[in-house]
């Protein structure tokens, strides 16, 4: 079983600037493609394979319809990541957050800064999806179909994959002892 | 507006038409350099000139000899350029027929009436004018606005098709070529293996760049534009290669296994040193404009120097050239634009695409030109069969070839893209001039410009003319034109150090990984050599900053472009509305305010671009940050007419008894209806908000959002005037909600010195009477975070 200190024990993990939150991501138990919210204390070599099988690839024989349901299963990986409360929405302080984690790495960045371009990508969602609001109105927050409605230009397919080229079964040890 | 350009038309081709009689006479009456002045004839006979003894001053004279070769240039690159100009005059001819068909057409044209003055043409196209300036612009421009991401992610295939593509085609025409010349009928049994090899490298040299404009036009997918454009740069090189190796062995009388094996090491150091010398330059030429910020005016100089020499040094060593211009183009290009001021950048590209523009058009104008006036050998045979040949070694290797690579891609490439690829393969400047410079040695020299003439006029033809209706009708894949979103970038970045993560995690190391590592190297170490002002700057920075300041830009437009209509739209939208009110003019005050807020902001966001790339001539960089500051500020006070009409009650309790699914637009007229009439006009206020997004459907989002807020600040001193006139009765209760406003602002900025100035500026903005009973604690004016309120208030 992995615990989080597992993870973050990895040194080239420590350079990444949202290492915070895909440690959270492999605990999330929104990723095991159940109904379940909250996180794991540990987990499991089932619940890491449910992970990271959100980085298959799509190869020639994959239907439109399957590729459809990969791109859904991505975008809502990344939903997760972003909503840490787990509630459905993601907020303007969720959001910020994150913009201010991502811009960290590039040093002399103000929290003003981030705080602004959050604000506008904010904004970006909400006008596009919900383009009769006016000023005064509120804009709680991203659902899930907003989020998929912003992205649906951005292609994830080249993006978002891991190919295991050289995967020997003889040196894998899985999970079970015996293999 | 037909007349027009039918007179347009007419003058353009009389002006055309001058300028090649005068180019003509021009070599007419100047054969072979011959000077104007009279001949000295022999004593005994009749002197033209009686004074010839004595030798007065002449008053007038006409050396032509002297200025023969500029001038000759000059007039055909100038004939050239107003053919060019000539047709965009007529502007729909330039959707159906490629520029280069035009240019030969013309070239044809002169080359005809060249031909019936029994003029030759200039001997323009020797091999060292055509490979030593002629083709390095062009390559130069090709490397230079290459778009880099997608080539690095399609690199595989497009070197994968550019090499071996090149080579498959060569080698296939070459041998079914020389298996035609064994047919007696044709009577070309001369040619012997490596002519004929010779022969089909240089046809196999791809030229599409027709089809790139029309893909452009049509925007197909990013990877079919990728590996067209990478083929016909790097096929270039690697026909180069070929044609210099073929050349080579033509003249040998015996060809060894081991040639064939020197050849294929030949092959490699010629790409890889290339790059090799490419990228060297473009490290020294990237060093050396960190140092020019005090000699701005030459900047662009060294761009140009440095990957001409870089082109020159790896002609030196017989390396590919091009290979070299290009990859120097590619290292500068990123560091270079980070170096240089804003002026020497455009005067880069602009430069860059003017001297590539005249190149090419000087060479397909010549390729009209020599076509008529060189003497032909035509050989029906061999002409069709090179053709066919053409056609079906370059559709036999698309088919073979890209399947081969398809499951090593993401996206792979369907049959349509295949026809695409396959049918966009024109041939065009490289093959005329390859053929053009063939050494004399080869017998056949003749048939084999005339068959390379004729493909190429063939392929542009045919092929250019006819490619835009087909990708149309078989309905290439599109590529979707982003637009620019901040999100879009927020979650490419999130993906890549998502991806990079799980790589780390899993200890499977693969393009992420290296990507990322470069990225770290370049970071840590290129840029801190290369670039002056090294601060690594996130890309999602860099495109809020292009955001923001098309925003301005826009709003600059709109606003300035005609302020009186802007009362007009707003009425306009009132009437939809349901209710015409009558506006008022904005006046001059108004405008003097909203003059200086837009300035203030535009000055701001024109100080951080500049800040970026020039951090030390920057004089105070305090005074940058309060511009920043006092920016910011101004976009949270812009939230606040909407935010003070929503913490009336009634209205955020309207919103909350919204049912799911309607559409907050019904909303409005009910909204509105619950104020009263002096409520109508700060209401109007939030109205005319909407108007970029209404009248600009297709904006971008970003750009329908922004100018929003912004024009807030500026509608916010007119409605002022509007609300003082109108309701002159509530100046008190204005009074009274002074400090309320002074309270929102102290809420809302985030720089001490700045307040009081804006809370001055605000003192005539109309809070709304029912302010006062509003208490503000936890709002930032933003819309976005008023949710911990509303669940307070259920």
């Amino acid at each position: 079983m992995i615990r989080k200190e597992n993870l973050e024990n990895i040194p080239a993990l420590a350079e990444n600037p949202i290492k915070n939150q895909i440690i959270e991501a492999f605990f999330d138990k929104r990723n095991q493609h159940g109904n379940e919210v909250g996180s794991f204390q540990e987990i499991g070599f089932e619940q890491f394979v449910m992970v990271m099988s959100h980085f298959r690839p799509p190869n020639l024989k994959t239907t439109k319809e399957e590729k459809q349901e990969m791109r859904k299963e991505k975008l809502r990986f990344l939903f997760n990541m972003h909503d840490t409360d787990g509630d459905g929405i993601i907020t303007l302080q969720e959001y910020r957050k994150v913009v201010e984690e991502l811009l960290s790495n590039s040093g002399a960045m103000d929290q003003d800064a981030a705080h602004e371009i959050a604000d506008a990508a904010m904004l970006e969602v909400a006008s596009t999806n919900v383009p009769q609001m006016s000023p005064e109105d509120h804009y709680e927050g991203i659902t899930f179909q907003h989020f998929e409605q912003i992205l649906k230009d951005l292609e994830m397919e080249t993006r978002m994959f891991i190919r295991f080229l050289d995967v020997d079964t003889t040196t894998m040890h899985c999970g079970k002892a015996t293999s | 507006m037909d007349t027009m350009d039918f007179s347009f038309t007419r003058q353009a081709a009389a002006f055309l038409i001058v300028c090649s009689c005068l180019c003509v006479s021009a070599e007419v009456s100047t054969p072979a350099g011959v000077t104007l002045l009279p001949p000295v004839q022999p004593e005994n006979g009749p002197q033209s000139y009686p004074n010839a003894k004595k030798s007065n001053l002449p008053v007038f004279t006409i050396n032509y000899s002297r200025i023969q070769i500029p001038f000759e240039i000059t007039l055909w690159m100038l004939l050239a350029s107003f053919a060019k100009v000539g047709f965009h005059v007529y502007h729909k001819i330039t959707i159906w027929v490629p520029e280069s068909c035009l240019l030969i057409s013309i070239g044809l044209i002169v080359g005809g009436i060249m031909y019936s003055v029994h003029e030759e043409p200039p001997a323009v196209l020797s091999n060292s004018v055509f490979f030593l300036y002629i083709l390095p612009p062009m390559v130069l421009e090709s490397g230079y606005f290459m778009p880099t991401r997608p080539f690095f992610e399609n690199i595989g295939t497009v070197f994968w098709f550019a090499v071996v593509g090149t080579l498959w085609n060569s080698i296939g025409i070459g041998i079914s070529l020389f298996g035609i010349c064994q047919i007696e009928a044709f009577g070309v049994q001369d040619i012997n293996l490596q002519e004929n090899l010779l022969f089909a490298s240089i046809i196999s040299a791809v030229d599409p760049v027709a089809v790139l404009t029309v893909f452009e036009d049509v925007s197909v997918n990013e990877q079919l534009y990728i590996v067209v454009f990478g083929e016909c740069l790097f096929n270039d090189a690697v026909t180069v290669v070929l044609y210099n190796m073929f050349s080579f062995v033509a003249e040998m009388p015996v060809v060894e296994p081991v040639d064939v094996f020197l050849g294929m090491a030949r092959f490699l150091v010629v790409g890889l040193g290339g790059m090799g010398f490419g990228i060297l330059f473009g490290f020294v030429a990237s060093f050396t404009t960190r140092f020019t910020s005090k000699v701005r005016e030459i900047e662009p100089l060294f761009i140009f120097m440095y990957s001409y020499l870089a082109y020159l040094v790896a002609e030196l060593f017989a390396i590919s050239s091009i290979m070299a211009i290009v990859c120097c183009a590619l290292t500068m290009k990123y560091y270079v634009e980070e170096n240089v001021s804003q002026r020497s950048c455009t005067t880069i590209r602009h430069v860059v695409k003017m001297l590539s523009s005249i190149s090419e058009t000087v060479i397909f104008f010549f390729l009209g030109v020599v076509t008529i006036t060189t003497e032909h050998e035509w050989n029906w045979g061999y002409l069709l069969f090179t053709l066919l040949f053409a056609f079906i070694w370059r559709s036999l290797g698309v088919l073979v070839l890209i399947p081969i690579i398809n499951p090593f891609r993401t996206i792979p490439l369907n049959l349509k893209d295949q026809f695409g690829l396959a049918y966009g393969g024109l041939r065009g400047a490289i093959s005329f001039a390859l053929a053009f410079t063939l050494p004399e040695s080869i017998v056949r020299k003749h048939l084999f410009v005339t068959a390379t003439i004729a493909v190429i006029l063939f392929t542009v033809f045919l092929q250019g003319i006819s490619i835009r209706p087909l990708i149309e009708l078989i309905n290439v894949r599109r590529t979707n034109r982003k637009e620019d979103l901040i999100n879009v970038e927020i979650h490419r970045r999130m993906m890549e150090h998502t991806m990079t993560g799980i790589e780390d995690i899993c200890g499977q190391w693969s393009h992420f990984y290296w990507k990322d590592k470069f990225m770290k190297f370049n970071n840590r170490f290129l840029r801190r050599i290369l670039i002056r002002d090294s601060r690594p700057e996130s890309g999602i920075v860099a495109l809020y900053k292009k955001l923001e300041l098309q925003n301005a830009m826009e709003i600059l437009d709109s606003v300035s472009g005609d302020i009186s209509s802007a009362p007009a739209i707003v009425s306009l939208h009132e009437e939809k509305k349901g209710s015409a009110k009558p506006m008022k003019k904005f006046l001059a005050k108004d405008l003097n305010n909203m003059h200086n807020i837009l300035s203030k902001n535009m000055y701001s966001i024109r100080q951080r671009t500049v800040a970026y790339t020039n951090k030390h001539a920057l004089p105070n960089e305090s005074q940058n940050r309060e511009i920043l500051i006092r920016r910011h500020s101004s976009i949270r006070r812009s939230f606040r007419p909407g935010s003070f009409q929503s913490t009336k009650v009634p209205k955020s309790q309207k919103y909350f008894s919204l049912p799911p699914g309607q559409s907050l637009g019904s909303k409005f007229p009910s909204a509105r209806q619950s104020y009263a009439d002096d409520h109508e006009a700060t209401s109007e206020v939030g109205y005319p908000l909407r108007l970029p997004q209404s009248n600009h459907p297709r904006c971008s989002t970003s750009g329908a959002v922004m100018p929003l807020h912004r024009l807030n600040t500026l509608n916010e001193f007119p409605s002022v005037e509007v609300l003082n006139e109108k309701s002159p009765s509530h100046s008190a209760s204005q009074d009274s909600s002074l400090p309320d406003c002074h309270f929102s602002t102290n809420n809302n900025s985030s720089a001490d010195d700045l307040r009081n100035e804006e809370g001055e500026e605000q003192r005539p903005l109309p809070p709304s009477p029912a302010l006062v009973a509003e208490p503000r604690n936890n709002t930032h004016g933003n819309p976005l975070l008023r949710r911990p309120q509303w669940n307070q208030k259920k």
